[in-house]
């Protein structure tokens, strides 16, 4: 960091870039050397500061005052008033509902009640730049360990800190290391596992895009403890730039002798490669992800032999998440005391969520295990957006499950999370207003878990395949009395017969969501109607003939021309032709037309009549 | 598969190459049929026999890697790639309409390329972009927050 008077901090995250981050950004660097200011502003690419929804952001150091959703017009004003007048632009800050203006970031209320540990230099230094992590305390960790403490020893930091793997099964970190570090094998691997493949989950790669050495650290750090020469990181494909940055923290590391043979003068040689994935999620399981390196079908195997017994090439391997990882150095730095004094009695430390959906603040957030479901949404998360009311909470992904308002002040913690049929997952949090219909969101994830079951074995194949099918028959207005037991029962089956993790979580969303919403399925079944008008078969559209005015434009537009009238007689829509595109309400310049919840009678009288001519016909 | 376009030798040559460097990887083959799906656009029997022959393994065995990941593709792509993101989060903020818009205006259904040659429609699981939901990805290139047909008409114009 070269000594200039500001220090600008853009923050490149895949959300700020999305945004045009980095128009912004060539566009200061144009400003600048346009000014002769280049001496005097240093310009930093961050990774992610956290706030996604008000990209493109930035914050602008000593003072630490925090810009939203910067355009490249406001450039000109912020080098003019703020860099060169000392007066920071009121109108690009953030505001409350007061319109109380939130002059550095420290003050606003997103970061308020989060903790970062993993995230600690995430928004803070150039991902980039191997002097940047040095300066915050990088590599100390590594020196730490390498020059003063035993393998055992640091197993035993670790065991004291009671971290646990925050790839979603919370297993004890140290237990596994244990295992690899009691194994005589003279060959061990470390494999980091990058593979983030629950949808709506954003929170590995953001660290590895934000702050790569401090995952190279840990993994180092890790694999002294065991034994191991060697790592991998398995990344997504769909993570170009958290690839791209680690190969390039591994190469940085090597070059500054942070990496390769005889690391700080100690007998621990350390070499690392990067290997992508290929689109399949079920890579994200230890032995299919083992699999997928040795270049085969990413098939999970039964366990045992656990890979910490027989993994990669059949020798001992720690599989670890890079959250884990990312917590390493900290806890030799500040200590196992310092990191076990966050959390509950079995959660300890933090944890990085990734909040999405209809929630005001989404983006990427660290806070303290044992904060509860509501102060993560309604402090770090701001609420609800728009007039709506919160009705769920998606914990955990495809795996996870549904909470609801009852679980507001549930702590978050592995325990807790699993004992409400939801579980801790990797980190995403999808956030849901009352206008969503959880046999949809059920729907949603069984479609996901069918599609990505590798088919190995038969209760998620076939299972899993059926749960579909009821679930389809159930959107679709064809539900039959005994479905909701069905499902449970199929449910309960799978999560104790299948093969692998996916499977054996893969019945989550629909057993949570028939727990906590039940008559929501038994409306769907029994009234075929959605009351949320999501499922097409079971809501219809009605033109409200007080209101139309008779002019014609839905029925032009109508791709199935089913709506029929005149400018006198008004309109109607011929229901059984209708397809529910929903074109005729997006046209109508009066806003006549509505959704309303429940199969129209006409549609209902038609199908009945049509199963009782089937009946006939099969006798 | 006597149908199947006739390859350029060049393009069987620099495939070779790349065999060649990275055989001494451990377990090289998925990064290979990477690079070879960049060469040839897709990964056409041919070319995991080819594979299969430089590397001494089984045809089979190639096969079954090709068919088991969703990044391999058997059948020609579009010139671009794009890729609607069908995660959580983009489910809840509006995907199924985005392809239905995309549809729309690109005439093509999930999985298929448009006459032209230019887009192949396709859902990928989460891109990581959850705070722009609902995103889709030409390229490497994010679009996200798409809630009108204007928009969606306007991106698609960029590439054509």
């Amino acid at each position: 960091m070269s000594l200039k008077r500001i220090d600008l901090l853009i923050c490149c995250g895949s959300g700020c870039v999305s945004a045009g981050a980095i128009k912004i950004k060539d566009q200061f660097h144009s400003v600048l050397k346009d000014k002769g200011l280049t001496n005097e502003i240093n310009i930093i690419e961050t990774g992610c500061m956290g706030p996604c929804d008000y990209g493109p952001v930035m914050v602008i150091y000593p003072e630490g005052v925090f810009y939203k959703k910067v355009t490249p017009e406001d450039v000109e004003e912020i080098v003019e008033e703020h860099f060169l007048k000392g007066r920071p632009v009121k109108r690009l800050m953030l505001q409350d509902e007061e319109e109380k203006n939130y002059l550095t970031n420290k003050e606003i209320p997103f970061y308020q009640k989060q903790v970062k540990v993993a995230l600690a230099n995430c928004g803070y230094i150039d991902p980039e730049s191997i002097e940047e992590y040095i300066a915050t305390g990088g590599y100390e960790a590594l020196g730490t360990v390498l020059t003063t403490m035993t393998s055992q020893q640091t197993i035993d930091v670790i065991k004291k800190s009671g971290l646990r793997g925050r790839g979603g099964g919370g297993f004890p970190t140290h237990l596994k290391w244990q295992m690899v570090h009691d194994n005589p094998s003279e060959e061990k691997y470390f494999i980091c596992n990058g593979d983030e493949g629950d949808p709506g989950a954003f929170m590995d790669r953001s660290l590895l895009e934000g702050d790569p050495h401090r995952v190279l650290e840990g993994m180092m750090i890790a694999a002294y403890a065991i034994g191991a020469k060697n790592g991998f990181f398995y990344i997504r494909a769909e993570y170009p730039l958290a690839i791209k940055r680690i190969k390039l923290a591994i190469q940085k590391a090597k070059e500054a002798g942070l990496m390769g043979e005889n690391i700080f003068g100690s007998n621990f040689s350390f070499e690392a490669e990067v290997r992508t994935g290929a689109g399949a999620f079920v890579c994200g399981e230890e032995t299919a992800l083992i699999h997928s390196i040795e270049g085969q079908r990413g098939n999970p195997t039964p366990k045992p032999p656990y890979p910490a017994v027989q993994g990669l090439l059949k020798k001992p391997t720690i599989v670890n998440n890079v959250e884990t990882l990312g917590n390493i150095p900290t806890i030799i730095l500040k200590g196992a005391e310092w990191f076990s004094s966050m959390g509950t009695q079995t959660s300890k430390g933090t944890k990085v969520f990734a909040l999405t959906g209809d929630v005001r603040n989404t983006g990427l957030v660290e806070v303290p295990m044992g904060i509860t479901l509501r102060e993560l949404i309604f402090d770090v998360g701001g609420g609800i957006i728009g007039d709506h009311k919160f009705k769920a909470v998606q914990l955990g992904g495809p795996s996870g499950g549904c909470l609801t308002t009852q679980h507001l002040d549930v702590p978050i913690d592995y325990e807790s999370l699993k004992e409400r049929g939801a579980m801790m997952g990797s980190g995403g949090v999808i956030i849901m207003n009352e206008e969503k219909c959880m046999v949809n969101v059920a729907k949603f994830f069984m479609d996901f878990c069918v599609d990505e079951s590798c088919g190995k074995c038969a209760p998620c194949r076939i299972g899993l395949k059926q749960m579909l099918e009821i679930l389809k028959r159930i959107d679709s207005g064809n539900g039959k009395e005994g479905d909701i037991e069905e499902l449970q029962r199929l449910g309960e089956t799978i999560s104790k017969l299948a093969l692998c993790g996916l499977g054996q979580t893969a019945p989550n969303p629909v057993l949570s969501t028939i727990r906590y919403f039940r008559d929501e399925y038994e409306a769907h079944i029994r009234d075929k109607s959605c009351a949320n008008k999501v499922c097409l078969d079971l809501m219809h559209f009605e033109i409200d003939k007080s209101r139309c005015i008779g002019c014609s434009l839905c029925s032009r537009k109508c791709p199935t021309k089913c709506i029929s009238g005149s400018r006198e007689d008004k309109y109607t829509i011929n229901q059984l032709s209708c397809i529910k595109c929903g074109t005729c309400m997006d046209v109508c310049p009066v806003k006549a037309i509505s959704k309303v919840p429940g199969m129209h009678p006409d549609v209902k009288a038609k199908r009945e009549a049509e199963a009782i001519k089937q009946q006939n016909q099969d006798e | 598969m006597t149908s199947a376009p006739q390859m350029h030798n060049d393009l069987y040559n620099q495939l070779k190459e790349v065999i060649a460097e990275k055989k001494n990887v451990r377990n090289p083959l998925i990064e290979i049929l990477r690079v070879a799906q960049d060469i040839f656009g897709y990964l056409p029997i041919e070319v995991q026999e080819f594979i299969a022959n430089e590397m001494n393994i089984p045809a089979s065995h190639i096969y079954g890697v090709v068919t088991f990941y969703n990044f391999f593709s058997m059948t020609p792509r579009g010139k671009y790639n794009l890729n609607v993101c069908i995660g959580t989060a983009c489910f809840v903020k509006g995907a199924p309409r985005l392809i239905q818009m995309l549809s729309d205006e690109l005439g093509i259904q999930m999985g298929e390329t448009t006459k032209d040659g230019l887009f192949t429609m396709t859902a990928v699981r989460c891109v990581g972009a959850c705070s722009l939901a609902p995103v889709f990805v030409i390229g490497e290139d994010t679009f996200g927050r798409i809630d009108s047909k204007d928009k969606v008409a306007e991106i698609i114009k960029r590439y054509q």
